[in-house]
């Protein structure tokens, strides 16, 4: 099944200046979001894979919305997250069948890499729902410069049968990122954790 | 007069395929191009204020440019804009005031002078607020398919002693709309009202 999409959004967000400081180069992120109606809303099914096919289709178009929205070139993205918001005739269910099983392929292959798992998350709501979408580095999930998140918000969506589909891409971690841990320059990126 | 120092700007970009009725051929695009600046005024009464609308007109220009630029770059597709403010609780109305003439200034100059006046609102706010920015024809106040609005904000800004200044542009009627009104094929575009 093929995703009936109603909009698509895209967010870009650049930090220049944070307390009087410059930010060198600026902080980027990005953030596509689609709103799709949601076939199984008000009912229970038990065979959720036509979402997971959505899923499938949206990885890959929302990755490169947000990548193409970036002006970068696909491989130089640093972090990624996921989220996604379903209406209220739709259970959160539907949110996992979309973000678990089969998004994440299509996103990696389109960034080159992605060693570590994308952070999620999801809710259920109503219109106007802040997305709160948390990101970590593509490649190593314990660098800390790069544990963040970015709201989304579109105030005419989720209606009540519909669900919405988020992905994050930035090129940078945090502004003036200083608490330590594992930094960019360290990453193995062998077992996407360090 | 003061420098505009820039915190952070965030562009969104909505594409709306449909509205759950027939889906045009053309979805409509609707972007929006956010800046917070620092408020050199807060925190105090300044009677002198008017000189600091020219310190904004290469701001102005930049973001109608950026607008056109995320609308695909051809300024011709531009049919709808509005603007818009948020002053941050350290300053007054009267500063998101000053957004009005290079707001204005910089999508005419982009868009080849446009006729109709530009759709404005402005509001004091904490970080968070949201604003309802309306849009109307360009060339034609009146053209009642374009009566549209476009629902803006960032979860940080404005801080106190900042202003978030909005620019609105769209490619288009609302996604289904029908109920009558003067249409953009009839435009006269003289006055700026019909």
């Amino acid at each position: 099944m093929k995703a009936n999409i109603r909009k698509i959004a895209t967010f870009v967000e650049e930090t220049q200046t944070e307390m009087g400081r410059k930010i060198d180069p600026p902080t980027r992120r990005a953030a596509a979001v689609a709103v799709i109606e949601n076939p199984f809303a008000g009912k229970f099914v038990e065979d959720l894979s036509d979402l997971m096919t959505i899923g499938e289709e949206l990885g890959e178009l929302l990755t490169e919305r947000a990548v193409a929205a970036l002006g970068i070139a696909a491989h130089t993205a640093e972090s990624y997250g996921k989220a996604a918001a379903v209406g209220e005739n739709g259970e959160i269910e539907h949110a996992a069948a979309i973000l678990h099983p089969k998004l994440g392929a299509p996103v990696r292959k389109v960034l080159g890499k992605g060693a570590a798992l994308i952070p999620s998350s999801k809710k259920r709501g109503g219109l106007g729902l802040v997305l709160d979408i948390p990101l970590g580095h593509k490649d190593a999930a314990f660098v800390r410069s790069h544990f963040d998140g970015m709201e989304v918000r579109i105030s005419d969506a989720p209606r009540a049968n519909e669900i919405m589909v988020a992905i994050a891409v930035t090129d940078s971690g945090r502004p003036l990122p200083r608490v330590g841990g594992l930094s960019k320059e360290q990453i193995k990126g062998e077992d996407g954790l360090r | 007069m003061p420098e505009v120092h820039i915190r952070k700007k965030l562009t969104v970009v909505e594409e709306i395929f449909h509205e759950r009725g027939p889906a045009p051929a053309a979805p409509l695009r609707r972007a929006a191009c956010l800046v917070v600046i620092r408020n050199p005024y807060a925190g105090q009464y300044v009677s002198d204020i008017a000189g600091f609308m020219d310190d904004l007109k290469p701001l102005g220009l930049e973001m109608a440019r950026a607008l056109v630029q995320n609308l695909g770059g051809d300024p011709k597709v531009v049919e709808g804009y509005g603007k818009g403010a948020i002053v941050g609780s350290a300053g007054e109305l009267e500063h998101g005031a000053l957004w009005h003439v290079p707001g204005g200034y910089g999508m005419r100059e982009v868009l080849g002078g446009a006729k109709a006046i530009v759709a404005s609102t402005k509001k004091v706010g904490g970080p968070g607020t949201r604003l309802d920015v309306p849009i109307t024809h360009i060339n034609a106040s009146y053209v009642r398919s374009h009566f549209d609005a476009m629902e803006i904000g960032i979860a940080d800004s404005p801080r106190a002693d900042e202003i978030l200044l909005a620019l609105v542009m769209t490619t288009g009627a609302r996604i289904h709309a029908r109920v009558g009104g003067l249409k953009a094929s009839e435009v006269k575009g003289e006055d700026g009202l019909r």
